[in-house]
């Protein structure tokens, strides 16, 4: 019995203590989601776009604090229709989780309009938590194609395109010139040998950077690489194709990029600041990044050796100009909101050509109206916005699915092994295998 | 342990021989305490148990919307980890994603405490000689445990980034926030160095409870300072080493914020049971995540119950109950005394003894 005693005694300690310390742990299996709203039902409830009232406008942290004063516009507009911003976290990530959480209290669900990441759209209205909008009341002509394409799902409308972005090359304009070089080049063959005229002159430059860290930003980036070898990441009727010779043709590139020292090995450690670093500090000729770099890099405050020495172009691809992947916001109206009609005259109102324009010279958000890429006012402020179309443009989607963490995932799990291939000089995963069980994998996520 | 006195006293016994009679009120003012306790941690750990038995079916209906009901499951969410295993490739070489996990986890466990021991044991060593600037000395060693995690996490990145401080050191590019054995390193080196003054810490209130009349016998004993340190310090500090080495293996177990924010998510060759966990319900499947909570949940108690069964650690302050108990035992042994002869007190029982035992006198 005093044995028995004791042992109890030392399993209570042993559970109490490890139960305390397990509570983190188990925490984040405790919030159980009961119920998205009207999934899995059928059709979705008619919605009443007639009530009007105040709501909330939910996105990321506004850094430029411009954004409260375009809705102090509103309010002093409709009084009795205000609007009430709510900033969420800088990070990505953490956006799309309080959006989810919020959802999940639904009556509770305090969030009308909520700024929606190109790839969340998808993964929101198919978890029942963004309202189908009535197509004939938003006109849509003149609209990014590409941008309203990422806003429907299954031919359904769930938001309004409201920033869009896409990726630029940054080019070493002196260097390529001292090099008798005059204009940046459109395939992967010409920057290599681009790279090779301008080293001779420069030892110790890289050739190319971009974002090859294991995150969001390396699916950008190999979706890139396959899309820009002449073939597309996903067919027309969405079924990945990304095993097949022509899209080995751009991961291949990519892999001996690596392996020869084009892309330095450090690069897959870079996040877009560390590769904007690299280029300020004239590390590299060539960069892959997104348009915020053009001002930073233009700095004359000294944070930037390069300012006034690069240029921009679209990214080259197999055999001409590639092709970007698409990126920026779009507003969608929550399925819980109560005030409906309230929330979609705002998104109206928000997405106008004039508040775009105005967005772009306070915010450099890149708009989603084709109309406003060649304003005379605009491009004179941002002489890279030409170029920015025509990356635009042409630009593709990620995949649009519901279970877009795995998609992600596995379009990360593949290229990072491909890449760590020819970082190890060809040991490793043969990138051939690499993507064969990406198809597999992406193929079972997007049937579900 | 049956009581002589049991006959006489029938009527009521105490089941406990711990209890002192202060049950009632002991439980009233602990009800607080119990109460917050059930709140915070009772009632999520049957959530997540309850919810590791549940699931949301996958796919979607014809009009592209998830399905929402969760459905109970059983134990599928359990038996999936190997029926349907997630493949990765790290550090380990190919295997499930959970076992992976496992390993990394446990493998982060073992290194990082055992250099955190040695290295908490010698700051102790430093932090408890008398010397001018010690102060100055156990303020500096304890900086880095009163950082934040995370915040050490973002420090640590800058060292390590492939243009930073640790490579300029080296010499070389060291791609230490990439995927690989390096990136290990770089957690077991950030966690070493924020951890290692919690266990100098405990060990320094463990070596100051030391006499130094028992380091003075020793001395004239002719005993050297190896001797000192095996003979004396070390079996003297164990109590609040044990102690110090078990909450801080609990923690690694459970290790975290670390590593996400030092190398990311979804890097096989760092990614814990609690990333991986967090990493399933950021996907929205919350029955798998509970799940894998459960299942680290059940390896903390086992790890948990081996330090305080085997090395008899003492988290719960045994010292107060032992002396509890051994009055009671001097207790009965009196009215063992009186009854045999015969005494004033056979007859009747004696008179209840309330004993108060505070816990100045424990050393830990």
């Amino acid at each position: 019995m005093p044995f028995a005693h004791k042992a109890g005694r030392v399993l209570a300690a042993a559970l109490t203590t490890s139960a305390l310390i397990a509570l983190a742990a188990c925490s984040s299996g405790t919030t159980a989601p009961t119920s998205g709203g009207g999934g899995g039902s059928g059709t979705a409830a008619a919605e009443d776009w007639s009530a009007k009232g105040p709501i909330n406008y939910v996105q990321g942290k506004d850094t430029s604090g411009y954004i409260q004063s375009v809705i102090d516009k509103w309010n002093a507009q409709y009084p009795d229709q205000k609007v009430n911003l709510i900033e969420l976290s800088d990070n990505a990530d953490q956006q799309r989780q309080s959006m989810i959480n919020n959802a999940q209290t639904k009556g509770g669900s305090n969030y009308d309009v909520l700024s929606v990441d190109v790839v969340w759209t998808a993964e929101f209205a198919a978890n029942g938590m963004l309202a189908e909008l009535p197509k004939d009341q938003l006109n849509l002509d003149g609209f990014l194609p590409a941008a309203v394409d990422a806003s429907t799902y299954f031919n359904k409308l769930y938001a309004m395109p409201s920033t869009s972005d896409g990726a630029l090359l940054y080019y070493r304009k002196d260097l390529l010139t001292a090099a008798g070089i005059d204009k940046p080049p459109t395939t992967w063959d010409e920057m290599v040998t681009d790279c090779k005229a301008v080293q001779a002159k420069n030892s110790g430059i890289d050739c190319y950077g971009g974002q090859f860290q294991k995150y969001e930003g390396l699916t950008c980036n190999i979706t890139e690489w396959v899309n820009s070898a002449g073939t597309t990441f996903l067919s027309s009727d969405g079924k990945p194709q990304v095993n097949t010779p022509e899209a080995m043709k751009g991961v291949n590139t990519l892999v001996s990029w690596f392996k020869d020292g084009t892309i330095p090995k450090a690069a897959t450690t870079w996040q877009e600041e560390q590769s904007r670093q690299a280029f300020q500090d004239g590390k590299l000729v060539f960069l892959r990044n997104w348009p915020y770099v053009y001002s930073l890099a233009n700095k004359t405050d000294g944070s930037s050796k390069v300012a006034g020495k690069f240029g921009v172009a679209p990214i080259p691809g197999l055999t001409g100009p590639g092709v970007s992947t698409l990126g920026g916001h779009n507003m969608g109206i929550s399925e819980f909101s109560k005030n409906k009609g309230t929330a979609l005259a705002f998104i109206k109102w928000w997405n106008s050509e004039e508040n775009q324009k105005a967005n772009l010279q306070k915010t450099s958000n890149a708009p989603t109206i084709v109309s406003l890429y060649s304003d005379p006012e605009l491009t004179k402020q941002f002489a890279y916005l030409p170029t920015l179309y025509d990356s635009i443009k042409n630009a593709q989607g990620r995949p649009k699915v519901v279970n877009y963490g795995d998609a992600t995932l596995a379009i990360q799990d593949a290229a990072y092994s491909a890449i760590q291939y020819g970082v190890n000089g060809g040991t490793g995963t043969d990138p051939q295998a690499a993507f064969d069980t990406l198809q597999t994998k992406l193929t079972s996520i997007i049937n579900g | 342990m049956a009581q002589i006195a049991a006959p006489v006293a029938a009527p009521k016994r105490r089941k406990n021989l711990l209890s002192d009679g202060q049950g009632t009120l002991a439980g009233i003012l602990l009800s607080p305490t119990l109460l917050v306790l059930l709140v915070v941690v009772g009632i999520p750990i049957i959530m997540s148990v309850r919810e590791s038995f549940f699931a949301i079916p996958s796919g979607v209906d014809e009009n592209g919307r998830r399905f929402t009901e969760e459905k109970f499951v059983g134990f599928y969410n359990f038996t999936s980890i190997f029926a349907n295993p997630e493949m990765v490739n790290a550090v380990w070489g190919p295997m499930n994603r959970l076992v992976n996990a496992f390993i990394n986890t446990s493998v982060f466990t073992i290194v990082c405490v055992s250099l955190e021991t040695v290295l908490g044991v010698a700051m102790a060593l430093i932090m408890a000689r008398a010397f001018r600037g010690r102060g100055l000395i156990r303020a500096a060693i304890l900086v880095p445990w009163a950082i934040p995690t995370i915040v050490s996490a973002m420090m640590w990145k800058l060292i390590f980034d492939s243009a930073g401080v640790a490579n300029k050191i080296l010499g070389q590019t060291v791609l230490w926030l990439g995927d690989g054995p390096q990136s290990q390193w770089a957690v077991i080196i950030a966690d070493v160095w924020k951890t290692a003054p919690f266990i100098g810490l405990l060990a320094l209130a463990g070596l100051q409870t030391i006499s130094t009349d028992v380091y003075e016998a020793a001395r004239v004993d002719g005993a050297n300072a190896w001797q000192q340190f095996t003979r004396i310090t070390l079996p003297l500090v164990k109590p609040a080493l044990v102690v110090a080495v078990l909450f801080r293996t609990l923690d690694t177990l459970r290790m975290f914020d670390l590593p996400y924010g030092l190398i990311g998510p979804n890097k096989y060759s760092v990614e814990t049971m609690s990333m991986f966990a967090y990493q399933e319900a950021r996907n929205l499947r919350y029955g798998p995540a509970a799940a894998y909570s459960i299942i680290l949940f059940l390896y903390l108690v086992v790890i948990a119950y081996a330090f305080v069964a085997l090395l008899g650690a003492d988290v719960i302050g045994d010292d107060e109950l032992k002396a509890v108990s051994a009055q009671r035992k001097r207790q009965r042994a009196l009215n063992k005394a009186q009854r045999r002869s015969g005494g004033p007190g056979a007859a009747t029982r004696p008179p209840k003894v309330r004993t108060t035992i505070t816990s100045g006198e424990s050393p830990t």
